[in-house]
């Protein structure tokens, strides 16, 4: 282990992305072509550290039982593990307590979750939800869903030439009285950080709840979901470093304690005869049957080893890779990054077109360099439309990449440049 | 460097053969692949029996792999039953790119091969006019 820091209670630290290496096995062997992999994709998917690898083995190998039922010892124990993992997050996020934490598959399952239980219950015909042209599908179409069952209307804050919210137009639609704004925290094609607090005050004074997507900032930077007063955050573990399979839906628990169940089934009762159910308090009444426990105390162990570098060390490390990539880019002839080119305002993703060479084309000649990066539309076509291209090259940091992952980016793009003839 | 982009594939994606619009046609199909904005629109015209391929052409835009594909596949449909077409096994589309062709690129390489069988078997094409659809 080459982990360069001692616990959380240690003064934060910067992060060395080249250091921190050894901890992800992934990084280990070279690639199929001989390469030191250069990970730039994390915004799609994080690579995870042994310590997390080996906390989901402990449990299943030591720990294991199902939670919530057993009266014996080792479900005793999961149970403890288990819920021990929803008090982890909560204190992560700042949330005010774990029954304000909610267990689920992924972001894309908790914002279902708030477009089933609380908008089915909520929103009705001719109402309005406001979502951004920036959103992933995953904060776009369960609300064009929930609008297509109740009769409401999706509108969408356009999004500026730099790929940032247009605050002007989100005003003028916060007028029409929505009964949700649902927004990224940081897009994940533009890399935007959107300005939350402001935000919400502006939707908050026009009667709008509001759901942040939190995947792509929970895992980057500090977030505190009660700072920032929205209403609900969903996250997933597997962008955080934690397994894939659990994520997280955080709401303020006036809102969670108002809302009908989702799911149904075993857990989420506290009493069922044949006539009638009643269910269980929250956030139990949304997590029906067994959940993922392993993966729960998988997410708990990729927080430990987050809260270890220390948030701020994390969103500093990221900032100035950013900083070099964005510049490095830049220079290359016929290579145009989108976003905003303000470090301060733009996270750890990074979306670029390449003149004259198709994203699909650019990504597989940096996979044979090594370089593993997203391409495609990202699920978010109505932004692809926007900047009227069919897809882009995304390269995404993390805390395990460093300046020779940066440099190795160029190289690739400049080597697809000769190979197109582009260069 | 993988030889994915071998000179074969590079000169058919630079200069395609059997580029442009075929007027009048017999037969067209046109398909986009949402993923990646791929796009292909193929005319064919037919021989008098009407059972087999006179001419072909397409238009297009997308990845080297797709179009390079196109301009290949092309290439070899002159002559050839629509009823031989039908059957086509789209192994051998792959085949004749001799270059390796893993799964991620797959939809790439065989949108060709999904224009041609909506084109021999009648399909309605994903849009009516002929070149590019208006993106």
């Amino acid at each position: 282990m080459s982990l360069q820091h001692a616990g959380p209670a240690s003064a934060p630290r910067a992060v060395n992305g080249t250091a921190l290496r050894a901890d992800f096995p992934a990084l280990a062997g070279p690639t199929r072509d001989g390469h030191r992999l250069a990970f730039l994709d994390s915004a799609a998917s994080s690579l995870k550290p042994q310590a997390v690898i080996d906390a989901i083995a402990d449990l299943y190998a030591h720990h294991y039982a199902n939670v919530h039922r057993g009266i014996y010892e080792l479900s005793e124990d999961a149970t403890a593990r288990y819920e021990a993992a929803r008090t982890r997050v909560a204190a992560f996020i700042g949330a005010a307590s774990g029954r304000e934490v909610v267990f689920v598959r992924n972001a894309t399952e908790a914002i279902n979750l708030v477009a089933y239980s609380w908008g089915d219950a909520t929103v009705d015909a001719g109402d309005i939800i406001l979502a951004t042209q920036m959103e992933h599908h995953a904060n776009l179409v369960p609300w064009q869903q929930l609008a297509a069952r109740r009769g409401a209307a999706v509108e969408y804050v356009a999004v500026t030439d730099d790929g940032r919210l247009d605050l002007d137009d989100l005003r003028e639609r916060l007028t029409h009285g929505p009964r949700l704004l649902a927004v990224t925290h940081v897009s994940n094609v533009l890399g935007t950080i959107n300005p939350i607090a402001e935000i919400v005050e502006l939707a908050h004074a026009a009667g709008a709840l509001v759901l942040l997507d939190a995947a792509q900032s929970v895992p980057h930077a500090p977030v505190d979901v009660t700072a920032l007063g929205i209403d609900f955050a969903a996250f997933s573990a597997h962008k955080m470093l934690g397994p894939s399979g659990i994520g997280v839906l955080w709401a303020r628990r006036t809102i969670l304690e108002a809302m009908p169940p989702f799911m149904t089934g075993g857990n989420m009762i506290s009493r069922v005869t044949l006539e009638r159910t009643e269910f269980a308090e929250v956030p139990g009444r949304f997590e029906a049957g067994t959940p993922a426990i392993a993966e729960a105390v998988g997410l708990a162990a990729a927080i430990d080893y987050l809260d270890a570098l220390g948030m701020a060390a994390v969103r500093a490390h990221e900032r100035d890779l950013f900083t070099a990539a964005w510049e490095a880019l830049t220079s290359i002839r016929g290579v145009q990054p989108l976003g905003p080119a303000d470090p301060e305002l733009h996270g750890g993703a990074i979306s670029f077109v390449v003149d004259g060479i198709h994203p699909h084309d650019v990504a597989s000649v940096l996979d044979a360099h090594g370089v593993a990066v997203r391409a495609g539309h990202h699920c978010a076509q109505p932004l692809m439309d926007r900047f009227g291209v069919p897809a882009t090259t995304r390269a995404s940091l993390y805390v395990y990449n460093d300046l020779d992952d940066i440099e190795r980016l160029v190289t690739a793009i400049r080597g697809a440049q000769q190979l197109f003839g582009q260069a | 460097m993988d030889n994915l982009y071998r000179d074969f594939i590079l000169e058919h994606y630079r200069e395609p053969h059997n580029r442009g619009v075929l007027e009048p046609h017999d037969l067209h199909h046109a398909e986009s692949n949402p993923t990646c904005g791929d796009e292909l629109s193929l005319t064919i015209q037919l021989d008098a029996t009407g059972t087999a391929v006179a001419d072909v052409a397409f238009v297009g835009r997308g990845c080297a792999i797709s179009q390079a594909s196109a301009s290949i596949l092309s290439d070899g449909l002159r002559g050839r039953a629509l009823s031989e077409l039908a059957a086509l096994d789209p192994e051998t589309v792959i085949a004749e790119l001799t270059v390796p062709i893993g799964p991620a690129r797959r939809k790439c390489a065989l949108l060709a091969w999904k224009v041609l069988q909506g084109a021999v078997r009648g399909e309605p094409a994903e849009w009516p006019d002929v070149p590019l659809s208006p993106t």
